[in-house]
């Protein structure tokens, strides 16, 4: 059971355990499909929203799921969410699911997910799972918004489309190709490092 | 008080007269010759991307010794100045500055310093940012201008290696004579044109001992095996050794790159290894990629097994068991 204020239980996941900067979870999405800010905000509401439901359904079940199959019982549940999502992103927004091809569906074994189920949803109350969930989104959809807007920006020169930069800029291709998003990801973990010891010393 | 007739000390015992600065400027004064070609044939564009390089380079690093609040003397070793030099050498002419300058600043900091400085990168830092500059201008960066010295009035101009690439250079007999080749009347990069001055520059290395004369010679051994091969088997499609050790970068990777003390390996087992790896990328990537010219790849490539090389090559101390 986890002893901290409702507050501490949403706000741990934007910062202290930032899914992406202070856990390196989910760093398989988190480097594919980063390379426009409209493909990464769509793959960080669709995570959130499998990652809220299935803990939602987690935590209400927890009771009669035997711990020797709990994995398997929370892939399928899991499961379940991201072939919802999937469908919908196809339904409504064909080109977003296109563009994000087999990400989508890997939500499945997207760590991030199973992880607040086993760490957190099978041990806590229905109410604190949900603001976990809550609070670890939030922390996943910033940690992409952040990645994709860097790369939009310096590998197109745009922001969700629209032109931000000047004609003098010339696009560095590199931003939108797999080097960009390892070199982008690398400075952002290393400036998070940074930033969380000169907060400690701080203190 | 201290008492200084008994002096202890933890081994090494012995001091070598050669130092990293000493190591650094003999490197720059072997890059004298390619850098007068490159200014020669390249003129003002040539002298603009070198000190621009160099420049940055050490306005970089001293930013970044600063933010690890290390101490600046160490500038004067004279690294970042080789790292500038020989990423201008590896630009083309035409580049505009400004792409100059964020490969140098790409080239120090992912490069060098975030491996924290020089003697712990795992990758030639000049390579890192031409590399960087590659990927992320892929057009500016294959954009050829002839040598000033041919007086040739047009906006583009084929390098041999792309000519023979891209062009069917053998088919058509517009191959590059290798007369022009030595001399460095051809397009290409900054200081990769001329193999007389590479030449002359990598002699003067050798012969003060500062590289391991392994590397060149078995990069070279593994480059002729492997477009040799090729010629003999069919000389209508495929060029000759000599040409492909002549044109492109060949000379300057092997002679100033490859050679890299910190991205080399130590052993001399691993160093062959090491060289005829590279010599053969160097001929998959030309007679088989998707680019006319291999030798940057090929370099980076074979630095990122230099750890693991050292590692399993690593002579068995007397007395070890051979398995254990």
């Amino acid at each position: 059971m986890s002893t901290k204020s409702i507050g501490q239980e949403f706000t741990k996941g934007l910062w202290d355990e930032n899914p992406v900067f202070r856990q390196l979870l989910g760093l398989c999405p988190t480097l594919a499909v980063t390379n426009a800010v409209i493909n990464g905000l769509a793959m960080g509401m669709a995570t959130s929203f499998v990652l809220i439901f299935s803990s939602l359904v987690v935590s209400s079940i927890k009771k009669f799921i035997p711990s020797q199959v709990r994995i398997a019982s929370y892939v399928v549940i899991i499961a379940t969410f991201v072939t919802v999502a999937d469908r919908f992103l196809a339904a409504f927004f064909p080109p977003i699911s296109k563009s994000l091809g087999p990400y989508v569906p890997l939500i499945v074994v997207n760590c991030i997910i199973l992880g607040r189920q086993e760490a957190f949803s099978s041990k806590n109350t229905v109410g604190r799972s949900l603001i976990d969930a809550l609070g670890m989104s939030s922390g996943f959809v910033l940690a992409m918004l952040l990645l994709s807007a860097i790369r939009e920006i310096l590998g197109m020169g745009t922001f969700l489309g629209y032109q931000v930069m000047g004609p003098w800029f010339e696009p560095w291709i590199i931003m939108l190709l797999p080097p960009g998003a390892f070199i982008t990801l690398g400075i952002l973990l290393a400036l998070a490092l940074q930033i969380e010891r000169k907060a400690k010393s701080w203190k | 008080m201290t008492n200084n007739t008994f002096i202890l000390q933890s081994s090494p015992h012995f001091k070598d007269k050669d130092s990293v600065p000493k190591i650094m400027y003999t490197v720059i004064a072997s890059l004298a010759p390619v850098v007068a070609a490159s200014l020669y044939f390249f003129r003002f564009k040539a002298l603009a991307l070198l000190l621009s390089c160099i420049v940055t380079c050490l306005v970089t690093e001293a930013l970044f010794l600063w933010l690890r609040k290390k101490p600046l003397h160490s500038l004067r070793d004279g690294s970042a100045v080789i790292t500038g030099i020989l990423l201008a050498m590896t630009l083309p002419p035409s580049l505009s500055l400004e792409f100059a300058i964020i490969g140098a600043v790409v080239a120090t900091t992912i490069g060098k310093q975030v491996f924290g400085g020089l003697g712990y990168n795992i990758f030639n830092p000049a390579l890192v940012g031409r590399a960087f500059l590659q990927t992320a201008f892929p057009v500016a960066m294959t954009t050829w201008i002839p040598p000033a010295a041919l007086k040739i009035q047009t906006a583009t101009f084929a390098t041999p290696l792309g000519n023979l690439r891209f062009q069917d250079a053998i088919a058509e007999g517009t191959l590059t004579p290798l007369k022009d080749l030595f001399t460095g009347n051809v397009g290409g990069c900054l200081g990769e044109t001329s193999a007389f001055a590479l030449i002359l520059g990598a002699l003067f290395l050798l012969s003060r001992r500062v590289i391991d004369w392994r590397i060149p010679l078995g990069i070279l051994l593994s480059l002729t095996a492997f477009t040799g091969s090729f010629w003999l088997a069919n000389p209508e499609k495929y060029a000759s050794p000599l040409f492909h050790i002549l044109a492109g970068g060949f000379l300057i990777g092997a002679f100033f790159m490859a050679t890299d003390m910190v991205t080399s390996p130590i052993i001399p087992r691993g160093t062959w290894i090491y060289a005829l790896g590279i010599g053969i990328v160097i001929g998959l990537i030309r007679l088989f990629g998707g680019f006319a010219e291999g030798v940057m790849y090929s370099i980076l490539f074979m630095n990122a097994f230099v750890p693991l090389l050292n590692r399993y090559t690593r002579p068995r101390i007397f007395g070890e068991r051979s398995k254990g």
